[in-house]
């Protein structure tokens, strides 16, 4: 597998800096009432991701997140506190889903749910699909996202994204 | 090879590493597009066409199994694999063979020593002073001991340069204290310890002293009398030698007292229903058929370095250091974690804006291979107060061109994350 400049300007494109450097939603609400710390063990890099789910648990009203991790990861959970706001917990699996066939796979089909900004922030992440080991950094919040949706009881209170390479 | 600026590098006639690199047939390759720039031998070295040579000629001409054939073939696998132990004998300059036990990497050597001299030896309330620079394999055996049998594992303070101050690990010993077991060269930093200082010390209170000599033993000349420790470990494969084979150097009076850690063929005297008996050291501690192939490779790569000789590299290794830390100090937004005194030929270093992952996948994307991460050392990053760094180690296969494709491709990190 090879790395052209090209790849490398894909990956670090414009929107992928930007949210690097200046994520949205990095904060702790106050009135979350889920969360869920992602590690990533190969680097050490660690995400706290905390949901605001509405009235039994259908809609994310608010999604935000704290810690420390490279322009991938960090990029990755700025977007996607802003995509999963005002989804249901139904629809954030299935982006999530979609967004991870996106980055290891190349035949993805997006559900209908995604409006075209969305869908752009997700084609941008996944520049890391010719970056195989990159793609866990870029899955780790999406990985705390969906544990701390998980009901109580099922729920872990730590994930990692390994195993996440591209197939 | 160039010029290096303020810092020449030892002219060829002194050193010549583009002589020596043309034995390693991986460095000659393209990634990406870009000529290989191999930043990671700390990690694993790589290795010369020598070893690669003797792990085909013992396939080819003389392989059988060890030490339980009567025929010739399996007498001259045997030969070669006892000779492999005298040829790391020489080059740690050990008392004798019987104290060079091969296993499957310092992993496993310090493991053996928790398992069968600490189980033995240790009782609760005893206590093991290890470093915070320590990698996670001379931590985390330690704390099994912790939960099985109550010991006291006590890291020491290092100092925020990354030095470790031989009086701090000195003033850390009490009465309870038993075993120091720390590393001679940090992999993460590449802290030279001031181990000689320290092991006086210990010695004059009968502690026990283990060393972690993974990275030492490429850089450095080891004497393990003269040094004075019980154990010494390393791996093969860091000292351009083949995977899957690593040193636990004792005392030989201390391993004929300890028990056996794993159990089966090869190390038994005598095995009937009734009890059996086990070998005196090494055998004692070599359970099963090893790997014959890849221990001999290791000799060739030891010849190899000792031909060059050790004390030769390391000078040279040096002013690859030296010129180094001076490129990079240049670079603002630049840090570079760990500036002891003594150091060997690894820089650590974190970057404004640019974390390390991101800067290994943008320099692997120009061929150049450095390790971005913690290095299996998360107590030190805590300490220092960072997440992960990036790391160039380098060795004597290394040029100064190679330093400044260095500082070229983190121009490059710099120009994506300004
Ligand atoms: C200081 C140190 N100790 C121990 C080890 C473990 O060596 P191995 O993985 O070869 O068993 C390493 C290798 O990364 C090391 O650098």
């Amino acid at each position: 597998m090879s790395t052209s400049a090209a790849e490398l300007r894909d990956l670090y494109q414009e929107l992928i800096l930007d949210h690097g450097r200046t994520p949205r939603n990095k904060r702790k609400p106050p009135e979350a009432n889920r969360e869920a710390l992602g590690h990533n063990p190969m680097c050490g890099d660690r995400m706290t991701i905390y949901l605001t789910l509405g009235e039994h648990d259908a809609l994310i009203e608010d999604v935000a997140f704290e810690g420390q991790g490279c322009a991938i990861s960090t990029a990755s959970a700025s977007m996607m506190t802003e995509i999963l706001k005002g989804k249901t917990a139904a629809q954030a699996q299935e982006i999530f889903d979609y967004f991870h066939t996106l980055c290891t796979t190349d035949h993805a089909s997006p559900p209908n749910h995604l409006n075209e900004d969305d869908l752009d922030r997700l084609d941008a992440l996944s520049g890391v699909r010719q970056f195989p080991i990159r793609v866990k950094c870029a899955t780790l919040a999406w990985h705390a996202m969906q544990a701390a949706l998980c009901p109580a009881g099922m729920r872990q209170n730590q994930v990692n994204s390994e195993g996440d390479e591209k197939q | 090879m160039t010029e290096c600026g303020l810092f020449a590098c030892v002219t060829p006639k002194q050193f010549d590493a583009v002589k020596y690199r043309a034995d390693f047939p991986a460095l000659h390759q393209e990634i990406n597009g870009a000529p290989l720039v191999f930043l990671d031998s700390a990690a694993s070295a790589q290795k010369p066409k020598q070893v690669l040579e003797a792990l085909t000629r013992l396939y080819a001409n003389n392989y059988a199994n060890v030490h339980r054939g009567v025929y010739t073939l399996s007498q001259k696998a045997t030969d070669a694999f006892e000779r492999a132990r005298e040829t790391v004998r020489r080059f740690i300059h050990a008392k004798s063979s019987d104290e060079i036990i091969f296993t499957r990497g310092a992993t496993e050597s310090i493991n053996l020593v928790a398992h069968s001299w600490g189980r033995a030896f240790l009782k609760r309330g005893d206590e093991v002073l290890i470093t915070e620079l320590e990698h996670h394999a001379n931590i985390v055996p330690w704390q099994m001991l912790e939960k099985e049998i109550g010991i006291v594992l006590k890291p020491v303070r290092i100092e925020d340069n990354g030095d470790v101050l031989a009086q701090n690990v000195i003033a850390a010993i009490t009465p309870n204290t038993k075993l120091i077991s720390i590393a001679h060269v940090s992999n993460a930093l590449g802290t030279i310890l001031p181990v000689e200082e320290i092991i006086a010390a210990a010695k004059a209170k009968n502690i026990t002293v283990l060393l972690d000599g993974c990275q030492a033993i490429s850089h450095i000349a080891v004497d393990v009398q003269a040094l004075g420790c019980d154990f010494y470990v390393f791996s093969s494969h860091k000292l351009y030698g083949p995977t899957g084979v690593g040193v636990l150097w004792g005392k030989k009076e201390l391993l004929n007292k300890m028990p056996p850690y794993q159990t089966g063929g090869d190390m038994i005297e005598v095995v009937s229903f009734k009890g059996t008996t086990f070998k005196q050291t090494p055998h004692r501690f070599e359970a099963g058929t090893p790997a014959i192939a890849e221990v001999v490779g290791f000799a060739s790569a030891i010849e190899y370095v000792s031909t060059i000789g050790l004390d030769r590299i390391a000078g040279y290794e040096h002013e690859l250091l030296e010129y180094a830390t001076a490129e990079l100090s240049k670079i603002k937004g630049l840090r570079i974690i760990g500036t002891a005194p003594n150091k060997a030929s690894i820089i650590s270093f974190v970057m404004d804006h640019a974390h390390p992952h991101d800067i290994g996948t943008i320099l692997d994307g120009y061929g150049i291979a450095v390790r971005a991460g913690h290095h299996c050392a998360q107590p030190l990053m805590e300490r220092l107060g960072v997440v992960a760094t990036t790391r160039a180690s380098f060795a004597f296969y290394n040029t100064c061109d190679d330093v400044d494709a260095l500082v070229a491709g983190i121009k490059k990190v710099q120009e994506i994350f300004k």
